[in-house]
């Protein structure tokens, strides 16, 4: 079981109120955490990456275990604190504005 | 006894703001999708009960969202919006080709006659359609690849599909406006599109009466006379009795033809509202007084309204989706501004008070005369 703690925004677009869990099949890489966020709330497609290029949106990043995983490749594997549920998977929108 | 139904975008979300048939006393609803940027949202003319908004955000994207309770509660429905085969390019501002990326649709249009189908108008500019409530949309091609796209470029806003006109006596024809493109028309029901801007001079562009190029800011149709078109230009505002095939000035003693909106009296096809702004670079009201010009000549003569609007120091914009009016007798004017009021009139524009003063600023505004 992944812990995944997502933005306000999308928290709301998903009708969650906390952080969430997802069961990830085989390795859990970014991708495949995504892919099973995305297949549990489907309105959140499109939201966080884009729906074709599956390229992460410019202003989210995805953080764990105090490291920014944002560059890192979508399939590489993901923390093995994560993994067991002992951290949370972020994702995190910048801070932007004035 | 008849209501009425305000639908407010802004910067910040939406709003819904209702009345009875006097419009004296408003209830205001909202903010729906707060925090969230909401270009526009309408109802369907089939179905009054069933609205549809566009919810974008520079972190997340766009999303749709649909009501089947006249805005009460709110579902996401599709997002995808991908362009039909290779998209290929445009004009970017410094001349140069630039790839076609969807960024948001700007403006959604329902069916006259089916509450399931509806147009959406994106940025970069395209034609969208959904036939299924809005879980699916698919680009009607023939517009970009009509044979100028490749030539389009953004105006300052962007490369925006910002008006969406739906013929009334002819469900194959609908009339389109892409800033800074100009005016397109379909006859087939948007199989084909051929651009429709002869008379319009616009010199900010190399050849200022070029086939395409115009910053057209919005177009305005009254339902009984569906060939004749009113338009705000970027500067100018014109008017075709062909359907677009040929405009003429119609600016007549403006203080300034500079605008964003533009729209017809509802019983009253010659009776035209537009909101003169300074300039292009000064996107506020001439001497810091909002005034609403009403033209019931069908243009070249306008007059002031002036009442319940404030008359110094003021210093808001009203974009180009934002005024719309009601069906009531007599008829119902509506504005919003980038100040956050939304402005009424129940009669015509001869008086207006504010509905809300103090809305984030306001993108758009359409109205839905309820039985």
């Amino acid at each position: 079981m992944i812990r995944v703690v997502l933005p306000q925004h999308l928290r709301t677009l998903a009708r969650v109120d906390d952080e969430v869990t997802i069961d990830v099949r085989g390795p859990a890489t970014v991708r495949s955490v995504l892919d099973a966020l995305e297949s549990q709330y489907p309105v959140l497609q499109g939201t966080i990456r884009d729906h074709i290029t599956q390229q992460r949106r410019p202003f989210l990043r995805f953080f764990a275990c105090e490291e920014d995983l944002s560059q890192d490749p979508p399939d590489a594997a993901l923390p093995d604190a994560v993994v067991n549920g002992v951290e949370p998977f972020l994702v995190v929108g910048a801070m932007a504005g004035g | 006894m008849s209501a009425v139904r305000v639908l407010v975008g802004t910067r910040k979300g939406a709003f819904v703001l209702t009345s009875d048939a006097t419009r004296k006393k408003w209830d205001v609803n909202g903010p729906f999708f707060g925090g969230w940027e909401v270009y526009h949202l309408k109802g369907s003319p089939a179905d009054p009960s069933r609205l549809y908004a566009s919810q974008t955000s520079g972190w997340f994207g766009q999303i749709i969202q649909r009501s089947s309770d006249g805005g009460k509660t709110w579902e996401p429905v599709g997002n995808k919006f991908v362009y039909d085969g290779v998209p290929g390019t445009h004009q970017w501002y410094d001349g140069t080709p630039h790839p076609w990326e969807f960024k948001r649709v700007w403006h959604l249009e329902p069916s006259l006659t089916d509450p399931d189908t509806i147009y959406a108008g994106v940025e970069d500019a395209a034609l969208f359609r959904s036939t299924d409530g809005g879980q699916n949309w698919h680009e009607l091609p023939g517009l970009r690849g009509h044979g100028s796209g490749a030539s389009w470029s953004p105006g300052a806003g962007g490369l925006g599909l910002h008006t969406i006109l739906l013929d009334p006596g002819n469900s194959k024809r609908m009339f389109i406006a892409i800033s800074a493109a100009g005016a397109f028309r379909t006859d087939d029901g948007g199989e084909t599109w051929k651009p429709i801007n002869r008379g319009l001079r616009s010199e900010g562009i190399p050849n200022p009466t070029a086939e395409v190029g115009h910053c057209v800011h919005r177009i305005a149709m009254h339902r009984s006379r569906p060939n004749v078109l009113f338009m705000q230009k970027h500067w100018d505002v014109m008017r075709t009795d062909n359907a677009g095939d040929s405009w003429q000035d119609v600016g007549g003693n403006l203080p300034t033809d500079f605008g964003f909106p533009i729209d017809v009296h509802a019983h009253e096809p010659e009776t035209v509202y537009v909101v003169p702004i300074k300039s292009d670079s000064e996107h506020y009201p001439p001497d810091g007084r909002l005034r609403v010009y009403r033209s019931r000549t069908g243009g070249h003569e306008w007059e002031p309204l002036t009442n319940g609007l404030p008359q110094r120091d003021c210093y808001v914009n009203v974009l180009r989706d934002a005024m719309a009016v009601d069906s009531l007798d007599s008829c119902g004017v509506y504005f919003g501004t980038t100040g956050g009021q939304v402005y009424a009139s129940s009669d015509a524009g001869d008086s207006w008070a504010p509905i809300v003063r103090d809305l984030p600023a306001v993108l758009s505004v359409e109205v839905q005369t309820l039985p």
